[in-house]
């Protein structure tokens, strides 16, 4: 892993009452590097995420982003979450407002800047993900695919250090995953650090640096995409791995 | 001699008497005036008391959501006419004495604040979850989601119910004539018992649907115009 870590989890650990669903997880991810997770239903890839700009809160163990400890008692949530895109397999925009609307909110109310200058800055950002011409369109007037695009500019409006991915394309018709997953390619090329879950093998495979494979709360294996789809060790990984890739 | 015209005659006599009307008219005039600015009164303070109170209920403080609660289902529950009743003739007991117009605007205000404080709480609590996590995920505080993302989706959702419970709950304005409250009702049944005849109450009447059929007609409007296909 070339650098240093950008996000460090530390035995992180999660219950929901008594069920336990993180047990001790450990995982690092450098800079501008992109990790895929992947793992059966109920593994616990989404709390992982979640609990890394703490929409959930951990039960014990830490986070470092960019060194700062952000499972800190007093770390600055907003702050923090400013700091961390996220983008989530239903999209979340908000429908009362058009797609440059649903980018400004948070560079308006949260960074406050100035409309005109939140405006630019919306517009630059729907151009990357290649929806400038959608800027005045409402979420129910566009596509599934054109919705979740929208919902990454909105994350990469903020310039943040690293974005999220909680299976960005599962919710999408089959053609329109492409369109999805080229926005974050360039992303990946534009030199952006990644945390992805999602089972797009193909794409895994030729963009992933690293695939991480989770099971009953637990990291069981991880390493490059061909060794994880080509040759797993585990035999958990074996099963899930022929799973997907049927 | 035909019996069927003096039915007739007796019923316009009853009902339709014009110098009675004519004579009455003013003072019908001066109850509608009356009536629509106590049920402006009641929706405008009674709505934004109950946003106001389902916003601090979001918070989930449990002190004021409890205190809410209990303020909400008691409200709902007592017949308006009760506590209207009760305020006017028991407060005085205890050195508080409030006009008949004050006790009858302030009790429907808080029936009107009790009702839409829990439409307004459903709203809250239906908006998608995604919606809040969106909004904190990019660093907007638990105040400005609420006020940015989730009230203006809420509010829209709440449209119709509080539409109907809004013209239920003003119309109760008529309450306010047993505590001598000048209103359409109370110048008609005075205007009424004056002339021994029916016709005031049907320029009352006349008067109530004259105020309330736009506010329906409104209402519905609003309805159609609200119904969104959500995301
Ligand atoms: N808020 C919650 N309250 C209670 N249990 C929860 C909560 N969130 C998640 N869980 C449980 O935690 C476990 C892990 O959930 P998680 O969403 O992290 O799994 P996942 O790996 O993302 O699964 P999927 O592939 O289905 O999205 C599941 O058993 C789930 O039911
Ligand atoms: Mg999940």
């Amino acid at each position: 892993m070339a650098g240093k870590p950008l996000l460090d989890v530390r035995a992180l650990y999660k219950s929901f009452g008594k069920l336990e669903v993180l047990k001790g997880v450990d995982l690092a991810v450098a800079e501008k590097e992109l990790v895929f997770v992947i793992g059966p239903s109920g593994s616990g890839k989404s709390t992982l995420l979640r609990c890394c700009n703490r929409l959930e809160e951990p039960s014990d163990g830490a986070i470092y982003v960019d060194g700062e400890e952000i499972t800190a008692k007093l770390a600055d949530l907003n702050a923090i979450r400013r700091g961390i895109g996220m983008v989530f397999q239903s999209f979340n925009l908000y429908p009362h407002m058009t797609a440059e609307g649903n980018v400004m909110l948070a560079l308006r109310k949260v960074l406050k800047q100035p409309k005109a200058e939140a405006r630019e800055r919306a517009l630059a950002a729907l151009e990357r993900v290649g929806l400038s011409d959608k800027a005045d369109s409402y979420p129910n007037q566009l596509s599934g695919g054109q919705q979740q695009r929208v919902a990454i500019a909105r994350a990469l409006a903020l310039e943040p250090k690293m974005v999220l991915f909680d299976e960005p394309t599962s919710a999408l018709d089959p053609e329109l995953v492409g369109s999805v997953l080229e926005v974050m390619r360039s992303l990946r090329e534009a030199g952006m650090t990644m945390l992805v879950v999602s089972h797009e093998m193909r794409f895994a495979r030729d963009a992933a640096d690293r695939v991480v494979f989770m099971d009953g709360g637990n990291i069981v294996e991880q390493g490059p995409p061909e060794a994880i789809f080509g040759n797993p060790q585990h035999p958990r990984t074996r099963d899930f791995v022929s799973q997907i890739a049927r | 001699m035909n019996p069927e015209i003096t039915q007739w005659d007796r019923f316009l006599d009853s009902f339709f008497k014009l110098e009675v009307m004519a004579k009455y008219l003013p003072s019908i005039i001066d109850g509608f005036l009356l009536t629509c600015h106590l049920a402006l009164l009641v929706v405008v303070t009674g709505l934004t008391l109950g946003l106001f109170l389902a916003i601090v209920r979001a918070y989930e403080f449990w002190l004021t959501s409890w205190l809410i609660a209990v303020f909400a289902d008691v409200m709902r529950a007592l017949p308006p006419l009760v506590f209207i009743l009760l305020l006017y003739f028991g407060l005085p007991a205890v050195g508080i004495s409030m006009s008949g117009y004050v006790v009858t605007w302030l009790t429907l205000a808080l029936v009107l604040a009790a009702f839409s404080e829990e439409i307004f709480r459903a709203g809250i609590l239906a908006t998608p979850k995604g919606q809040w996590e969106a909004a904190r995920s990019t660093g907007l505080n638990f105040g400005r989601t609420l006020a940015y993302v989730i009230m203006p989706q809420a509010i829209r959702m709440t449209v119709p119910p509080l539409t109907n419970r809004t013209i239920a709950i003003t119309k109760n304005t008529a309450l306010g004539t047993v505590v001598g409250v000048g209103e359409i009702l109370n110048a008609a049944t005075t205007a009424q018992s004056f002339s021994g005849n029916a016709s005031p109450l049907v320029m009352g009447a006349l008067g109530y649907l004259i105020l309330f059929v736009p506010v329906v007609i409104f209402g519905r409007w609003v309805e159609t115009r609200f119904a969104w296909q959500k995301q």
